[in-house]
């Protein structure tokens, strides 16, 4: 199976909509969304059948029994993430605990223990296509851990499929670093704005750590022309082959607002969207 | 007064709110707190004051102590420690520094060094003080800078603007924890 995956670095590119037009322009049997925090592919991809839901538990979230606590300390002093708050009793605040451990072992009355703590919710369509997905609870860390379940849960069932399209999520921080590990290519969606070009550099540096092969595409491009000579000079100068430019497309907003993919309507950035996702292909399918 | 800036989804222009709150303010900080893209400083282009490097904790080993036990690999819930080869490794992207090992080999077997994951910046553009959080890259998580940064946040006369993160994930809590009103920057669509 070959994994593409479309990520942005800074957020609001356009990249859900990119990501769902590839989907159905490549008929692709397989496909998941690894934003986890804030999911909207189901939104543009409409289901026939009935998910299958299941808990995601992430790290486990430290409790301290009061009646067995003598109130030694210990535990707040040891604990690194400022977790553990006395208030006339020793408290672990929810969102604080990493669940690391290190208050359970510690304390001398035994009076922490850890408890498992669900921490989202893991969603899988799966008919002749299957479609990955999950919503990680608000506060919630261990988005990493989620994105892996994501893309194991997807490979699981779709083991055949030639191609999976991945929807990434924004930043460059643990849930992005998840979604890299084992894709073939990164599809790069940039935007003409300076935010978007110092959040390209960025994302196109951690993908280089995982040594995955790097396109780029510009989206809106028409915003800013220089803007976008910009990005593509820059891709030229450090060999990265760019997939194409996406103009800005008013008709695209509507598509999106009546839950259609900018691919079932003719409109400008449809067509573009095509252009891009056949030079996308040719890139990912080709040796080298 | 603290205020932070939020929006579920990237782009909504939560930037743009924020650094343009700070300008109408008569007396303000700007803090970004999107260490993974910060953008705000793109904005204010402020003249740089100080910058001061965050460094987390990273257990390493001393080999002549360690004899091998894997009481550290057992405890770690982050998988951070593996023993290959009569070797202990430490993973340091995954550490979460918890101290945990470092506590509990019987051996005294590990200590901690010192890494740095980033730093934070600050300087002035007219009557903001711009403060920006750079996480660097492959690090898996800011929060640690964001702590810091949340130190500059000031009380009294000046209003503090906190430039969120998008989402709703840990790093968004850290962020919002201290703020007396929270802005949410939506847009109309369907997202
Ligand atoms: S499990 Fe770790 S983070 Fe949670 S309260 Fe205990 S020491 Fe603190
Ligand atoms: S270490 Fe145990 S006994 Fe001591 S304060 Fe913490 S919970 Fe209480
Ligand atoms: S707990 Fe200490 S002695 Fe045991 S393997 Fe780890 S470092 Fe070595
Ligand atoms: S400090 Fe904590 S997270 Fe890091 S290696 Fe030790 S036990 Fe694991």
């Amino acid at each position: 199976m070959k994994q593409l995956l479309i990520l942005s670095g800074k957020g609001g590119t356009g990249k859900t909509t990119l990501a769902g037009a590839f989907i159905k322009l490549a008929k692709a049997k397989a496909y998941a969304d690894c934003d986890v925090d804030a999911p909207n592919l189901h939104l543009v991809m409409e289901q026939s059948v009935a998910p299958k839901r299941t808990d995601y538990y992430g790290l486990p979230k430290a409790v301290i029994n009061t009646d067995q606590c003598l109130q030694c300390d210990l535990c707040r002093q040891n604990c690194r993430f400022e977790a553990i708050n006395v208030n006339h009793e020793y408290k672990v605040d929810y969102y604080s605990c990493e669940g690391c451990g290190v208050c359970e072992i510690i304390c001398p009355e035994n009076a922490i223990s850890l408890k498992p703590a669900v921490a989202g919710e893991l969603v899988l369509y799966a008919d002749e296509t299957v479609f990955s997905t999950a919503r990680l609870k608000m506060g919630s860390g261990t988005s990493g851990m989620l994105v892996t379940e994501v893309k194991k849960q997807m490979n699981l069932v779709a083991k055949d499929a030639e191609l999976a399209i991945i929807d990434g999520s924004p930043g460059i921080g643990c849930p992005v670093i998840a979604s890299l590990s084992g894709v073939d290519m990164v599809l790069i969606v940039a935007e003409p704005s300076i935010s978007g070009i110092s959040d390209m550099e960025r994302i196109i540096k951690t993908a280089e750590q995982f040594q995955t092969r790097v396109a780029v595409c510009i989206n809106k491009y028409d915003t800013n022309l220089v803007n976008t000579e910009k990005i593509e000079s820059f891709c030229k100068k450090i060999n990265l082959p760019v997939a194409g430019r996406i103009p800005f497309d008013s008709n695209a907003v509507k598509a999106i607002n009546s839950a259609l993919s900018i691919i079932d309507i003719d409109c400008t950035s449809g067509r573009a969207a095509r252009e891009v996702f056949a030079k996308t292909v040719e890139f990912l399918f080709s040796k080298s | 007064m603290k205020i932070a800036v939020l929006s579920g989804k990237g782009g909504t222009g939560k930037t743009l709110v924020s650094v343009n709150l700070a300008v109408a303010a008569k007396e303000a900080v700007y803090i970004d707190c999107d260490v993974e893209e910060p953008n705000g400083h793109l904005f204010f282009e402020p003249k740089p004051i100080g910058s001061e490097q965050i460094v987390i904790k990273i257990p390493v080993v001393d080999e002549k102590l360690c004899n091998g036990c894997r009481k550290c690999v057992e405890f770690c819930k982050f998988n951070a420690l593996a023993y290959i080869n009569n070797k202990l490794i430490v993973f340091d992207e995954v550490c979460h520094s918890c101290g945990g090992c470092m506590l509990f080999c019987p051996e005294k077997a590990l200590a901690e060094k010192e890494k740095m994951i980033g730093e934070v910046q600050y300087g002035v553009s007219e009557n903001v003080t711009v403060v920006t959080g750079i996480l660097n890259i492959g690090e898996a998580s800011g929060i640690p800078i964001i702590k810091n940064l949340l130190n500059y946040a000031k009380g009294e006369q000046a209003i503090t603007f906190i430039d969120c993160p998008p989402g709703s994930a840990c790093i968004v809590m850290e962020s919002i924890k201290d703020a007396d009103y929270c802005i949410l920057v939506a847009e109309p669509t369907f997202f």
